[in-house]
């Protein structure tokens, strides 16, 4: 009887331990967003979407930096995403029996969780010291490096669920292989491609290593591809390092702006995904 | 189909003709594309690689294997040596899975086992949106709420108990700075949560419920269930669970840069600031100036990406070996 008491004790206590961890996970999330509601919500005024970054001591807006993250996450979303599906397209379509094929997923499995700032560093080397200056080119380059291997997995995941009896069907009415993939393919894995891009971009706008040397920064507005630009993260990542009271609570603001943006894009990624599993 | 019948048949079959050899030349020109864009992917592994390599060389060759096991960094005199950033990298990761790794597994244990199915979904996902927290909040949070929350709750705390404790007590040592190598470590902890939680919990899923339910009908309590059946079952796929939470936590950058305290130097005292690779890349990289500063940096970023490239292939690895399993 003594056994039996002690296994039932130590199950409540690891079941009871196992509640906490998860209660702390959930903690970390809420503190998180807390912490940014009540320190950024007082700076999203009107002025920060109208305003270019001030010098310090004075009030000012993140106008450019929002721009050019915009800008560079677009640049490098048009780049990346016909790439990423591409590539998807040739695992998921075309590489049957090939032997590269496995290598190329792998390889893009730890490209997708290697350490962002090397690609900053890539593109520094082929980009920047080639051109001699910094540029939002070249951030767009490093972000679009960032967007492949989001896209071409989601892409791949996608086209493999899609019932091969549609492929055979329109083979059989003597459509040629590309207007099978694009017709069909596509049109029935469309839902999963918006997905991924959403994810692509989530992920994408938040990146601050690979801009630190490739777009570098910019106090000013600037529409100039070829040259240096403003964007959010950096500034966030400047401003909040800085000792001057009015630069970190820009900071917050911009903090949280681009944490709201990124989470609704999670979120509504993961609506559209379920909403897919459920009619199938 | 909406072709008009004008001509006889030789003349449709000629309409087929130029058709169908049209098709094949778009067929191919597509084909040909998706596999460019597929060997894509190696060229650009390829083309990071040869950076790297190209840019550290100056440095690598200047000074040789010293590099990696001198521990000054001195632009002035340009003397350098990775050896504090690489210390920096190891301890802050393995401080965020000594941590990370039980809560997560607590995690998996409460979302498989205990949670009421229609709180799966939810805690499932929340647990997710960690990882979607770009890592610059985790380091504005860490600087500004956590660092001084630390400084004042937790590190006072072990340096007044565990630093008192003769062999590790050094490790607690020094006043409570808030910044510094443990600080980095815990928050890492929290980032590397969520790619740990997501693979263990869809491994466990995998277990065939035949099993479990045998041994529930042994008699077996829930936590038996999990230590003997659930976690020999998918021991391979939880280790490369961890593995991606440690690549994760080895190339994590901004986070970092904002909460270790960047000094390159190696001390006892986890407590106190160190530095790690990234975020010595992110702090001097813009303000290096002489080609061996620049260099050196580089050379650091060729080793963090070795690094992370053989933890993640080996997580990769482990990860196809079970799925192989459950496929077949």
């Amino acid at each position: 009887m003594d056994l039996y008491r002690r296994r039932r004790t130590r199950n409540a206590v690891v079941l009871t331990l196992s509640f906490f961890a998860t209660a702390l996970g959930l903690f970390w999330l809420c503190a998180i967003l807390w912490t940014l509601l009540s320190n950024g919500l007082s700076a999203i005024t009107l002025d920060l979407f109208t305003q270019n970054t001030p010098p310090p001591g004075s009030k000012g807006g993140l106008l450019n930096a929002i721009y050019g993250s915009v800008l560079m996450t677009a640049i490098a979303t048009a780049i990346g995403t016909p790439i990423g599906i591409l590539a998807g397209t040739f695992l998921a379509e075309y590489s049957r029996g090939s032997r590269i094929a496995p290598v190329i997923r792998f390889i893009n499995d730890i490209l997708l969780s290697a350490p962002s700032i090397i690609v900053g560093l890539f593109v520094y080397e082929v980009v920047v010291l080639r051109m001699g200056h910094f540029s939002a080119w070249a951030g767009a380059m490093a972000l679009a490096i960032i967007v492949v291997p989001v896209v071409l997995r989601t892409t791949e995941d996608m086209l493999r669920l899609v019932p091969n009896a549609l492929r055979e069907a329109a083979a059989a009415l003597g459509t040629p292989q590309w207007q099978i993939v694009v017709r069909i393919c596509y049109r029935a894995a469309m839902q999963g491609f918006v997905t991924g891009v959403m994810l692509a971009v989530a992920r994408v706008s938040g990146e601050t290593a690979p801009l630190l040397f490739t777009a570098l920064n910019n106090q000013f507005w600037s529409s100039n591809l070829n040259a240096p630009m403003a964007n959010l993260p950096v500034v966030i990542f400047q401003f909040a390092m800085s000792p001057y009271a009015d630069w970190q609570s820009l900071a917050w603001g911009g903090a949280l702006l681009i944490s709201v943006v990124i989470l609704l894009l999670n979120i509504a990624a993961r609506a559209a995904t379920s909403g897919k599993r459920e009619n199938q | 189909m909406t072709t008009q019948i004008v001509g006889g048949r030789k003349q449709l079959q000629a309409e087929y003709l130029r058709w169908a050899s049209r098709q094949r030349v778009l067929d191919a020109a597509f084909r040909g594309a998706a596999t460019f864009f597929g060997l894509f992917v190696l060229l650009l592994l390829g083309g990071v690689i040869f950076a790297l390599v190209d840019g550290a060389w100056p440095a690598l060759s200047h000074f040789g294997f010293d590099f990696v096991t001198s521990e000054s960094w001195n632009p002035v005199t340009e003397k350098f040596g990775a050896r504090a950033p690489i210390y920096g990298t190891v301890v802050t990761s393995l401080i965020a899975m000594a941590i990370g790794l039980p809560i997560s597994f607590g995690i998996a244990i409460f979302i498989t086992e205990l949670c009421p199915g229609w709180l799966r979904r939810p805690i499932g996902t929340a647990i997710e949106l960690l990882a979607g927290i770009p890592s610059i909040i985790y380091g504005i949070w860490g600087l500004f709420v956590f660092a001084p929350f630390l400084q004042s709750t937790l590190q006072p705390f072990l340096i007044a108990t565990l630093g008192e404790v003769p062999l590790i007590g050094g490790l607690f040592a020094g006043p409570p700075l808030g910044i510094g190598v443990f600080t980095a470590g815990l928050i890492l902890s929290i980032m590397v949560l969520p790619f740990i939680t997501a693979v263990m919990r869809d491994v466990f899923m995998t277990v065939p419920p035949m099993l479990k339910e045998s041994a529930y009908g042994l008699g077996c309590t829930t936590w038996e269930v999990v230590w003997r059946v659930v976690l020999p079952y998918t021991r391979v796929g939880v280790v490369g669970g961890v593995m991606l939470g440690l690549g994760r936590a080895l190339g994590e950058t901004m986070a970092v840069t904002f909460v270790i305290g960047n000094a390159h130097r190696i001390q006892n005292s986890i407590l106190a600031p160190g530095t790690t690779i990234s975020a010595a890349l992110a702090n001097e990289f813009t303000e290096a100036v002489g080609d061996l500063y620049l260099s050196s940096l580089i050379a650091l970023g060729f080793i963090l990406f070795v690094i992370t490239f053989f933890v993640l292939s080996f997580a990769k690895l482990l990860l196809l070996r079970l799925e192989r399993r459950s496929g077949s």
